[in-house]
């Protein structure tokens, strides 16, 4: 209202607290990675799987999940971001040195403590990949207590598979079983090629102690569903990360709603069990 | 109950004398309709209205208000800062308000909103202009009009979300003190006296008269719209409602309960400073629901009706433990395509 007076507020959980772009790297055509420290060098707190909301001001904020583990922090956390809409195509002309606001971290994550002595089967496609990695690594960074690690990563083509060098580091692993595929390949590739599915046949899991974790596309959702109930692994024990529009990331601007579901508080880490009956989830 | 009663000679005084301290939102004729809009003359309030186009969230959660000011450095996007850091202030605002004449279905509406805004997370920007705010309550004795369903949805009277509660006695009004500041209002600015055994009688005589005046809508207990729509999602009335919506959003405007908003920046031409701005939105919309990527988890405007009714026969209880409609019937009076939605929740009961 044209009359209404202004006063200051200390604190609003709307106000994004500005932190320093420390690094960024161009990793595919489409896709940057940027290291991003608090200003007071005070680590983000994040479980893996949680995202923030980030701001380039006088663009706007989107949520981003973050994709560095907490057990490697150090004072800044990683970003992974594609250039897709108003927010990341500014996020993507921004250099190290400059400033974006951050909320959060939001949201539930992946519940490591409920898969410590299982097998952890990972299966991102895509950008998928990014959510993931942080509870990756985390697993990794505390191998011990867990049985087998399997990853089975998928990409359009070879120039969209992300974080090449970790990738690497895991088909050397002898303590990782990671198996990557592209739907098509080209003279550079000389691995595996077929959608994210064919990857499947590839591994025997033991169902009974075995916890998925994917996140990728929609459509992708729904074969790799189909291959691992296949496999016979518990609906409760598959989770995945679920992707909404979202505008406060605090449960109250509506937009990431799944029917009676906020994906930005109940997720946007659900398992199968939980949104299996939910019609829009997927 | 702490009963005063104040003669209507004395209203147009208790509001001028408000007036000096705090913005007096109330109930305004606005061409052939009504609105809530500030007084800036006693005699322009209207308590005889019967509703209002929107409700008043719209002091209470405009449908525009800054969240924060930003300034920017010379250049943000790409190249060196040249020292200068961009910098974000949170805005809020709010004044003192005195908000009269809100009808009992309004007072149901907010309740819930100051139920939702204040879980988990509390939005301080609401719940500081909501501290703000006195409210002064009025009883509805007749129907608005053939719209509204109210006695349905158990909103017919309140007994909670006001500090001060009108009830038109003819000559005077009784005036039900609920909470301090009311107490504190009427003491500073009001000229109101105890009342008596015969005000007390004609009080129950004028609330007992109104009931019959109002009829029930819905053609079944409103408690049973849980059971009924967690059984209903796969309804064919979804696909009816989205062959006539036009998607344009005015029901969700209208509605007391909807909150829901977007945020946006915007940045003045020299491109050194902005505002976050936050406005209302509308699950009615196509781009509500839809990612950057491309990908709308609500493109069919039947899903996006079916979300709206869902919401407020079901999702809303289920999350905050009230229903998410207070039956108003802004929504049905606005809806240029005749969608009501009690017809609907009728429709779905009679096919049930």
């Amino acid at each position: 209202m044209a009359t209404s007076t202004s006063a200051r507020l200390s604190t609003s959980i709307y106000t994004p607290e500005m932190a320093r772009l420390a690094n960024v790297e161009q990793m595919t055509e489409l896709e940057k990675l940027f290291t991003i420290g608090l200003t007071d060098g005070r680590n983000l707190g994040h479980a893996p799987g949680q995202f923030v909301m980030v701001s380039v001001l006088g663009v706007g904020e989107a949520p981003i999940s973050v994709t560095s583990s907490p057990s490697r922090s150090n004072g800044a956390f990683e970003l992974c971001v594609r250039r897709v809409g108003d927010v990341t195509n500014a996020l993507h002309g921004m250099q190290p040195g400059n400033m974006v606001g951050i909320r959060g971290p939001f949201g539930h994550g992946f519940p490591i403590e409920k898969m410590r002595g299982k097998d952890v089967l990972f299966a991102p496609g895509g950008l998928g990949l990014a959510p993931l990695r942080s509870l990756i690594n985390q697993v990794l960074d505390e191998r011990g207590s867990f049985r087998r690690v399997i990853i089975l990563y998928g990409a359009k083509r070879p120039a969209e598979l992300l974080f090449r060098d970790e990738l690497d580091e895991w088909v050397a692993r002898d303590d990782v079983e990671c198996h990557i595929t592209v739907d098509r390949g080209d003279e550079t590739w000389a691995g595996h090629v077929g959608v994210i599915t064919t990857l499947f046949p590839l591994i025997n899991v033991n169902p009974r102690n075995t916890v998925a974790v994917t996140c990728g596309p929609p459509i992708m959702y729904r074969f790799v569903l189909i291959e691992l109930l296949g496999k016979g692994i518990l609906e409760t024990q598959i989770y995945l990360s679920l992707e909404r529009r979202m505008k406060c990331g605090v449960g109250k601007c509506g937009h990431c709603q799944i029917n009676n579901l906020y994906c930005c508080q109940e997720g946007p880490v659900f398992t199968y069990a939980q949104i299996k009956g939910v019609q829009e989830a997927l | 109950m702490n009963l005063k009663i104040l003669d209507k000679g004395a209203l147009a005084p208790l509001v001028n004398a408000l007036m000096a301290d705090y913005q007096v939102v109330g109930p305004q004729a606005k061409g052939p309709t009504f609105a809530f809009e500030p007084i800036a003359d006693p005699a322009q309030l209207r308590l005889d209205y019967n509703t209002t186009i929107l409700p008043p969230k719209k002091v209470l959660q405009p449908p525009q208000e800054r969240l924060a000011t930003f300034t920017l450095p010379p250049r943000n996007r790409g190249g060196p800062e040249g020292g200068r850091e961009p910098h974000v202030e949170p805005v809020i605002e709010a004044r003192p308000m005195v908000l009269l004449g809100v009808h009992t279905c309004d007072l149901h509406a907010i309740r819930l909103l100051d139920n939702v805004l204040s879980r988990d997370y509390s939005d301080a920007h609401y719940l500081e202009r909501r501290q703000q705010t006195v409210i002064v309550g009025l009883e509805c004795l007749e129907p608005c009009d053939e719209h509204s369903f109210c006695k349905s949805m158990g909103t017919l009277t309140a007994h909670e979300g006001y500090d001060l509660h009108l009830t038109d006695l003819g000559p005077a009004y009784a005036m039900d003190v609920a909470t301090e500041a009311g107490e504190e209002l009427l003491s500073c600015y009001g000229d109101t006296r105890e009342a008596t055994d015969a005000d007390i009688r004609c009080l129950n005589e004028v609330l007992s008269a109104k009931w019959p005046r109002f009829t029930y809508r819905l053609n079944f207990d409103a408690a049973e719209l849980l059971a009924l729509l967690s059984t209903a999602y796969d309804h064919p009335l979804w696909d009816e409602l989205g062959e006539r919506c036009l998607s344009c959003g005015s029901c969700t405007n209208v509605c007391p309960t909807c909150y829901c908003f977007d945020v946006l920046d915007e940045v003045n031409m020299a491109l050194t400073e902005g505002e976050r701005l936050r406005r209302w939105d509308s699950c009615q919309l196509d781009e509500f629901a839809r990612v950057a990527g491309g990908e709308n988890f609500r493109e069919a405007r039947s899903a996006r009706q079916r979300h709206r009714f869902m919401r407020k026969g079901r999702y809303i209880y289920e999350k905050f433990g009230e229903l998410g409609c207070v039956g108003c019937g802004r929504c049905i009076r606005t809806c240029v395509a005749n969608i009501s939605i009690v017809d609907g929740f009728n429709a779905i009961h009679g096919s049930a």
